[in-house]
């Protein structure tokens, strides 16, 4: 910086000499504050977009067929029933799964992990987030579909859950590592063991924020279709419990009746798709929004 | 037991430390578990295209042709869809998303940022299908008649821009990319910027710099390889993208030869793909485009992940 700063000062000496210098760098100053503002408004166009249309769309194609009945053979009536009780299979058993991993290892990185260590861990769940959620379909499908010859909904909840474990991990080490210092050590001075420390002090304290960061994660997950597309397939019967036959879901029922040529079931998947929406919205204004009002702990 | 011998025991550190073991070790092993995962998608992905890497070796890469029933199978025209709506998408949303976490972070009053900030974190949780939808029957047909004609009539001449335009294709999958990694630009940057110490704006302020001087020569410099990081994790983003870009762009197996054409990246051919390939040569072959897929991926996260963290100063952002 320090060899621009001489330049500008004497530019600005110079620009009260001459008038129109600064009323050159004045121009400049406002046009550019103009296009960010454009920018940000540009950059809040396509939510809105996207919810209004959804809604538009979707609002109009909710019936209590849609939300009853299984699709038809000819795509005439019929609904997402399916789609709906899949969803509400698959997403809590992946949930079930994931929640405790997720939050162990969270404890593992803040509690017990030297800092080289954390730091492998930290790095592994944040590369296992950029990983492309399909290839983690691609990823389960080669040792739980194929070697059984079998798409099946154990398969789906699997990948929902590989997709969620780095998410609730680390929302569960920026919680706990928020936790003062000197709550472990009163803790630990009574004589109570390291464990039931972690357990009944630390995570207790933290509990609102992970379980904030844990319906982020099934907020997510209910709203993934790519690695579903070959783990549980999609289904048009209606499957309860049958964890080990495919299963559809909503995700994938949106995206199935988007591709057919018949304006009815187009009109489903806005109806399932403004469903999902609502869900995954209410979701995270709830946990997010709370931020809004109050300064954030960072 | 006595108090004296319990003391003893506490202060050696015997005694029943059996549970303290257990929950450790278990937390042990699950990070552990974790790491591994990221290792077994490798090696799996790896294992599992073999015949495709023994048959063609690198040539698949450049091989041109996807063919199942004459057992050719080329990654080109699913490498360039990829990279390039992966580009367009970059070359919209960048500075878009630069321009939206300056406003953010410099210009606007905070009643108003928190709740911006807010509005565009949601549009990263809007699902993928969701957004999909909405580009085939709206973004789509809009852009044909709009942006697409528009350009194909005044610039057609130039084979780049050559029509006709379909509405579904690379460049409709471009938008939708931009759309899905602005999120993502927009609030790594956002923090990269409220970051820059107070003391570079009010010295850059000192000397008489208007507003933007000091936005672009005092703070956007000191924050910029937390902002390469950040639009480069957009870029990452962009190249894994799978149903949104299934659904606008056509799904095509070719090189695409202008910007309107419809195409095909390698997540989509994937998912359009794999649950009907035959046992064998194909699915191999769409794993193997898989593997490239995670190497570009892994290897676009491991850097841009090091720029934020360098630009942060160790503090993490969650993306």
């Amino acid at each position: 910086m320090s060899g621009m700063a001489p330049t500008l000062a004497q530019a600005a000496v110079r620009d009260r000499l001459s008038r129109t210098g600064l009323s050159r760098r004045a121009a400049t100053d406002r046009i550019m504050r103009a296009l960010a503002v454009a920018a940000a408004v540009i950059s809040v166009l396509p939510l809105a977009a996207v919810v209004l249309f959804v809604t538009l769309n979707g609002a109009g194609a909710l019936s209590l067929d849609l939300l009853t009945k299984a699709p038809t053979a000819l795509g005439v009536g019929g609904g997402a029933a399916t789609a709906i009780l899949g969803s509400l299979q698959m997403v809590p058993l992946a949930a079930l799964v994931a929640i405790p991993i997720g939050v162990a290892v969270g404890i593992y990185v803040t509690e017990y992990a030297g800092p080289r260590s954390a730091s492998v861990v930290r790095f592994a769940a944040d590369v296992l987030v950029g990983v492309p959620s399909i290839l983690i379909g691609v990823f389960v499908f080669t040792f739980l579909v194929l070697p059984f010859r079998q798409y099946n909904a154990i398969a789906g909840s699997a990948a929902l859950a590989l997709i969620m474990v780095p998410v609730i991990m680390r929302t569960t080490e920026e919680i706990l590592l928020l936790v003062p210092r000197s709550l472990r050590e009163a803790s630990l001075a009574l004589g109570i063991r390291r464990w039931r420390t972690v357990l009944s002090i630390v995570v207790r304290t933290g509990l609102g924020g992970i379980l904030a960061g844990v319906m982020l994660a099934v907020a997510r997950a209910a709203g993934e279709t790519a690695p579903l597309l070959f783990t549980a397939l999609g289904s048009r019967l209606i499957n309860v419990g049958g964890f080990g036959q495919p299963m559809d879901a909503l995700p994938l029922f949106i995206y199935n009746n988007s591709r057919q040529p018949y304006a009815a079931l187009n009109a489903q998947a806005w109806g399932a798709a403004f469903l999902l929406l609502v869900f995954v919205l209410a979701v995270n204004v709830a946990v997010r929004g709370r931020s809004l009002f109050r300064p954030s702990p960072k | 037991m006595s108090i004296e011998t319990r003391a003893s025991r506490v202060l050696s550190g015997r005694g029943s430390r059996l549970p303290d073991r257990l929950f450790g070790g278990t937390t042990l092993v699950l990070a552990a578990g974790l790491v591994l995962v990221l290792v077994a998608i490798a090696i799996l992905l790896a294992a599992s295209s073999t015949q495709t890497w023994r048959a063609f070796g690198l040539g698949f890469l450049t091989g041109t042709g996807w063919n199942p029933v004459s057992a050719v199978y080329g990654a080109l025209p699913f490498i360039a869809g990829t990279i390039e709506s992966s580009l367009l998408a970059l070359i919209i949303a960048a500075p878009l998303g630069l321009l939206t976490a300056i406003f953010l972070a410099e210009l606007a009053p905070r009643w108003l940022a928190a709740p911006l900030t807010l509005l565009i974190e949601l549009l990263a949780a809007i699902p993928s299908v969701v957004i999909g939808l909405w580009g085939v029957f709206v973004l789509s047909p809009f852009l044909r008649v709009t942006v697409e004609s528009f350009l194909v009539q005044v610039l057609g001449s130039i084979p780049v821009f050559a029509g006709p335009a379909f509405g579904v294709g690379l460049f409709t999958a471009g938008v939708i990319l931009a759309i899905m990694i602005l999120p993502t630009i927009v609030s790594i940057s956002r923090e990269v910027i409220s970051g820059v110490p107070s003391s570079q704006r009010e010295a850059m302020l000192a000397l008489g710099a208007t507003r933007w001087e000091t936005v672009s020569r005092a703070v956007i410099p000191y924050a910029r390889s937390g902002i390469i990081g950040a639009v480069i994790l957009g870029l990452g983003r962009a190249l894994g993208e799978t149903m949104a870009v299934t659904m606008v762009i056509g799904n095509t197996d070719a090189v695409p030869g202008s910007l309107f054409a419809p195409a095909q990246t390698i997540a989509s051919k994937i998912a359009t793909s794999f649950s009907e390939a035959g046992a064998g040569m194909e699915l191999s072959s769409l794993i193997a485009l898989g593997l490239v897929l995670l190497g570009i991926t892994l290897a676009l996260n491991i850097l841009a992940r090091l720029l934020v963290h360098r630009a942060t100063g160790g503090r993490r952002i969650a993306v």
